[in-house]
């Protein structure tokens, strides 16, 4: 049995006159153009649509409440509840970086800190916005839950250079990280 | 003052310079219809076509308000003012209103201004013309695709006529006896353009579309003066002015409502007109090379078709073309089954009997009303059917279509031989 015949379907003379099916069809697509002039298109609430149609008009009415939460936008590094630089400057993203966007500087980590036993912190950390690919590898390779993909999906550039994001924009971008990582205090 | 005036009407009463100044008036006014319904049919296609999917469309090419400030006006925002002077508040039901409609930003044209600004980007983009193409027919061939619409435009009635005291305005640039014919064979000439585009591009693609441009319209053409025969037998005459006076006295030709339309007999012809209006309206879309039947541009099996090769301005007339015919096929459309400028129910007599001229303003307006409403349908066919495979036009033509007209000429024949 290397084939299966498909059963045609036989059509009846209504059907091949065509032009009933014409005249159904027409109903059909008029319809959608009655809904969406009403605004009352059908799965419009899923795609946050306002006035004719489903589609949401961009500028006025945005993704931003309910982009769902595994959306993949720029990439942020975080601090911890206790304002720690959570990453150690390992280097295990820029190395994993599919498209080398990632540039990270080792540094040491200020005299004092509450980590001391981390040793080292990034002196610079830079993302290139045009570079990224968003496949979130970055964040699944990094030990210390430092960098992750933010929702941010707006990334407008006027000149190249500002699509470089440096450590201070990063840090500002991924905010605070909930949850107490308490490998590097002088408890442990 | 009054020498002037004495030179109008003196030139005025010179048959020959009447007619010529009234012609040419006539004609200023058939191309600018035509070509502002070109530009709104492709804003009337693109409209519909994102509302049958859901879509809003092109609704955003205004006339931005920052011009304004360009040209000098010093206002931030013209409306807030403008609000606030008329003590409209600012968060109130009005002033929520017209941001809703984007009035704060831009002069609404909902989305008119996109084709205008599409030609203009048209206008202004890189001409090329491939080293290898035969150059003199290259060049030609928009010029046919676009010339015959607007040349068959001048046997299309666009309202009745007035008298004045120099003579009688025919509303219809040519008053020939042979309407139809005329667009029949004017409007064949397009095909010439398409083979000469396909042919003269000589690259494979271009030419499969020529080919099948021309097998389809050569076709579909004996097709559409098959069918229309009918009709022509009921009214007995090719004049489309006569055809148009005796829809408007006797009832449309698919819908007689009044006059002697309402007799039985007349209920009876409209089976086979009604046949011969189905054959017509499809064959008019294959004529006009739109969906289901643009065989001759196909993107999956032919990329662009016969403008493959062709680019800005050149691409933009057989654009503009194919939507002239479009508008052309309609306007024909409307003139023969759906009573052309007539207003019915003998309103155009009780009108002209008033005042010639405002009856002559409301036919016209009515006829443009008619023509979008039809290329309205043209749209909306075009965003429901999907394309036939090419083997199925070309036998809905030959092995349908043709007999069924021969068919329904014989039918025509019969019933009107009963009645009389």
């Amino acid at each position: 049995m290397a084939y299966i015949p498909v059963k045609r379907p036989k059509f009846s003379i209504l059907d091949r006159i065509y032009v009933v099916e014409l005249v159904k069809g027409l109903g059909i697509t008029l319809k959608h153009l009655v809904l969406s002039l009403l605004g009352k298109s059908r799965s419009k609430k899923d795609f946050n649509g306002a006035g004719v149609g489903a589609c949401m008009p961009f500028p006025e009415q945005r993704w931003d409440s309910h982009l769902p939460s595994y959306y993949r936008g720029a990439p942020s590094l975080v601090r911890g509840e206790d304002g720690r630089e959570r990453c150690v400057s390992c280097q295990l993203c820029e190395f994993i970086c599919p498209a080398r966007a990632i540039r990270v500087v080792p540094g040491s980590v200020a005299p004092g800190a509450t980590a001391a036993k981390q040793e080292k912190a990034p002196a610079e950390f830079e993302i290139d916005m045009l570079r990224c690919i968003y496949c979130g590898m970055c964040q699944e390779v990094c030990p210390e839950q430092a960098i992750f993909l933010s929702q941010q999906y707006l990334i407008t550039l006027t000149d190249r250079k500002q699509a470089v994001r440096n450590k201070e924009q990063l840090y500002r971008l991924g905010g605070i990280r909930k949850g107490l990582i308490n490998k590097w205090n002088q408890y442990k | 003052m009054d020498t002037i005036l004495k030179w109008c009407s003196d030139v005025l009463s010179n048959p020959t310079w009447f007619y010529l100044l009234t012609t040419i008036a006539k004609l200023v006014l058939v191309f600018a219809v035509i070509l502002a319904f070109v530009v709104l049919s492709v804003w009337i296609e693109r409209r519909v076509a994102g509302w049958i999917q859901d879509r809003p469309g092109p609704n955003r090419a205004g006339l931005p308000l920052f011009l304004f400030r360009r040209f000098g006006s010093k206002e931030e925002q013209p409306l807030k003012k403008l609000l606030l002077y008329l003590g409209c508040p600012p968060d109130g039901l009005i002033a929520r209103l017209c941001r809703w409609l984007r009035l704060d930003r831009e002069v609404p044209t909902f989305g008119l201004m996109q084709p205008c600004l599409d030609g203009g980007k048209l206008f202004l983009k890189q001409e090329i013309t491939p080293s290898y193409v035969r150059k003199l027919y290259f060049i030609l061939a928009p010029m046919l695709v676009l010339g015959p619409p607007l040349v068959s435009a001048a046997v299309i009635p666009f309202a009745s006529w007035v008298q004045t005291p120099f003579g009688e305005i025919n509303m219809c640039v040519a008053n020939l006896n042979i309407g139809p014919l005329w667009v029949f064979a004017v409007s064949g000439l397009s095909v010439y353009g398409l083979t000469l585009a396909g042919w003269s591009s000589n690259s494979k693609y271009p030419f499969l579309g020529g080919l099948r441009a021309t097998a389809q319209l050569i076709s579909y053409e004996v097709a559409m003066g098959l069918s229309v025969i009918p009709l022509l037998m009921m009214f007995g005459t090719l004049n489309l002015q006569e055809i148009v006076q005796s829809q408007a006295q006797n009832g449309w030709t698919l819908l007689p409502f009044w006059g002697e339309g309402l007799s039985v007999q007349r209920w009876i012809l409209c089976v086979p007109m009604l046949i011969s209006f189905i054959m017509f309206a499809t064959c008019i879309f294959a004529e006009a090379n739109r969906t289901p039947f643009d065989m001759a541009e196909c993107e999956t099996d032919l990329v662009g078709g016969y403008h493959t090769e062709y680019s800005s301005m050149k691409f933009a007339s057989f654009f503009m073309g194919e939507y002239a015919a479009m508008v052309i096929g309609s306007a024909l459309v409307v003139t023969l089954f759906l009573g052309g400028w007539s207003i019915g129910f003998g309103i155009d007599e009780a009108l002209a009997s008033y005042n010639e001229w405002l009856a002559v303003l409301c036919q016209l307006v009515i006829f443009l009303f008619k023509l979008l409403a039809f290329i309205f349908f043209f749209v909306w066919v075009r965003w429901t059917l999907p394309r036939f495979r090419w083997d199925q036009v070309m036998k809905l033509c030959w092995l349908v279509f043709v007999e069924l007209a021969v068919l329904n000429i014989a039918l025509t024949a019969v019933i009107m031989y009963f009645i009389h």
